[in-house]
């Protein structure tokens, strides 16, 4: 039962880790974007409202703490998050045909684990590797042409969508090397609860960077839930095209409605 | 009618005057590093928060398409809308825009943003690169300007992408999930957008 609960909870969260820092939406279409479906509004949005309440009390105070430390152990442990990230981005950037990213991927990866002491410093960078980005099995399976399905808000974890969600179990099914050596290896330094521990972290991370841009979107949203929806899904879809940093093309259609004024 | 001489001269005046308003056309990398300066300008100097947000709100007036933005923002609605409708909702939309603008950039202190390139996407759009420089507490941010470029000697901005997130599109969504969540009835909206203003 334990370890039932263990493998939820953590499947849980490697969804978060897949939706708390990207976004979705599934068309590729140049002039027409389709609209990814919001099916279970209602509960979305209940689900939403608790979430809000969970962030008051818990994950926004919790992250301004972690902000009051000392800049060089937040960038470290950022650092660290990001070098454990690879192990999931490299063979999802070997699934999309990536197969040179995969190789740098794979560069940076040895190069911050071992001079950069277990990505706490970002050699790499140093020496002139080209910018990191993240990939997941929700961003393959969108590159392969899979629909995104509904729009979800998971408990906890926000927002999401049906392939993503799926993509985030790929994980806990053997396509997380450092789930793997955490759960199933044997050795001292790893267990589940690094493991989970690790995701905490990363969640934390993540709300302490963008504690001003949430509140000032929350502010200024005469529909808040609507705007984080939107907002996840441009960026998903984004992520999926690997267009960044320029959406030039993404919304072209849309603005030639709008006449000259 | 005209003699030889007055056509030559006429014809002189127009040269002479396009030339001059092509010499005044300003490109849109640095109409848009012009603007972010002077917005710096206003959030860097000694200002209360009422005064700021009064300048940003010049700003935004000078350089903003809020007329274009609101029709976007509107979707296909706008279609189903009546002249007075639409000039009815286009007030309180730029009332909206005005508070929501100064308000989102009037907590920011000291922003340092520079512009590093631009690429024209057609006659009517070019997007203006930029950066808003890292500070302690904040990672380095990617800001992309859709700026309208119809007419060379008004440019406006339409739209900010942020780190690849669209704040018109944004917008948008927003505003049609209030409309489709009431059966379509814009004047929710405007109710919603109100009580914005009215906060």
């Amino acid at each position: 039962m334990k370890n039932i609960l263990i493998t939820f909870l953590i499947s849980l969260l490697l969804v978060s880790s897949a939706s708390a820092d990207t976004d979705g939406q599934n068309s590729l279409s140049k002039k027409n974007p389709s609209k990814v479906k919001d099916c279970f509004e209602p509960l979305n949005r209940a689900t939403f409202s608790l979430n809000q309440g969970l962030d008051k009390v818990i994950f926004k105070p919790v992250a301004k703490s972690y902000r009051s430390l000392p800049s060089p152990i937040r960038t470290g442990t950022s650092n660290a998050l990001i070098n454990i990230s690879s192990l999931i981005t490299i063979p999802n950037n070997i699934l999309q045909g990536e197969f040179k990213t995969a190789g740098v991927n794979t560069g940076r990866f040895a190069i911050n684990t071992t001079l950069g002491i277990i990505g706490i410093f970002d050699v790499a960078e140093k020496m002139g590797f080209s910018e990191y980005e993240k990939e997941d099995y929700g961003q393959t399976l969108g590159k392969w042409g899979v629909g995104p399905g509904c729009y979800i808000v998971l408990p906890v974890l926000g927002p999401s969508t049906i392939r993503d969600t799926f993509g985030s179990f790929v994980n806990v099914l053997g396509g997380d090397p450092y789930y793997n050596a955490s759960t199933h290896g044997n050795n001292e330094y790893l267990s589940d609860s690094v493991y989970l521990k690790t995701k905490v972290i990363s969640g934390v991370d993540f709300r302490a960077k963008n504690l001003e841009s949430i509140d000032n979107l929350k502010k200024n949203s005469i529909d808040f839930y609507a705007s984080v929806r939107s907002l996840y899904l441009q960026d998903r879809q984004q992520k999926i095209k690997n267009s960044s940093p320029t959406i030039e093309i993404m919304y072209e259609g849309d603005w030639e409605e709008v006449q000259p004024q | 009618m005209f003699t030889k001489k007055n056509l030559i001269l006429i014809a002189f005046l127009i040269i002479s005057f396009s030339s001059i308003t092509k010499v005044y056309s300003i490109e849109p990398d640095i109409f848009i590093q012009s603007t972010v300066n002077r917005a710096a300008k206003t959030l860097g100097g000694n200002l209360t928060k009422d005064e700021r947000v009064k300048k940003l709100k010049e700003i935004a007036i000078d350089t903003v398409d809020i007329r274009g933005i609101g029709f976007y923002s509107l979707g296909s609605y706008r279609k189903n809308l009546n002249k007075e409708e639409i000039e009815s909702y286009q007030n309180v939309f730029t009332e909206y825009f005005l508070k929501s603008f100064s308000s989102r950039l009037a907590e920011y202190s000291n922003p340092e943003i520079d512009v590093i390139s631009k690429k024209k996407i057609n006659e009517n759009y070019t997007i203006v690169l930029s950066i808003l420089v890292a500070t302690d507490v904040r990672p380095e941010v990617k800001i992309e300007w859709r700026v309208y470029t119809k007419d060379p000697n008004n440019l406006l901005i339409r739209d900010l992408i942020i780190e690849g997130l669209s704040l018109a599109r944004t917008q948008k969504e927003e505003f049609s999930s209030i409309i489709s969540s009431n059966d379509g009835d814009i004047n929710m909206l405007i109710k919603s957008l109100e009580n914005f203003i009215a906060k």
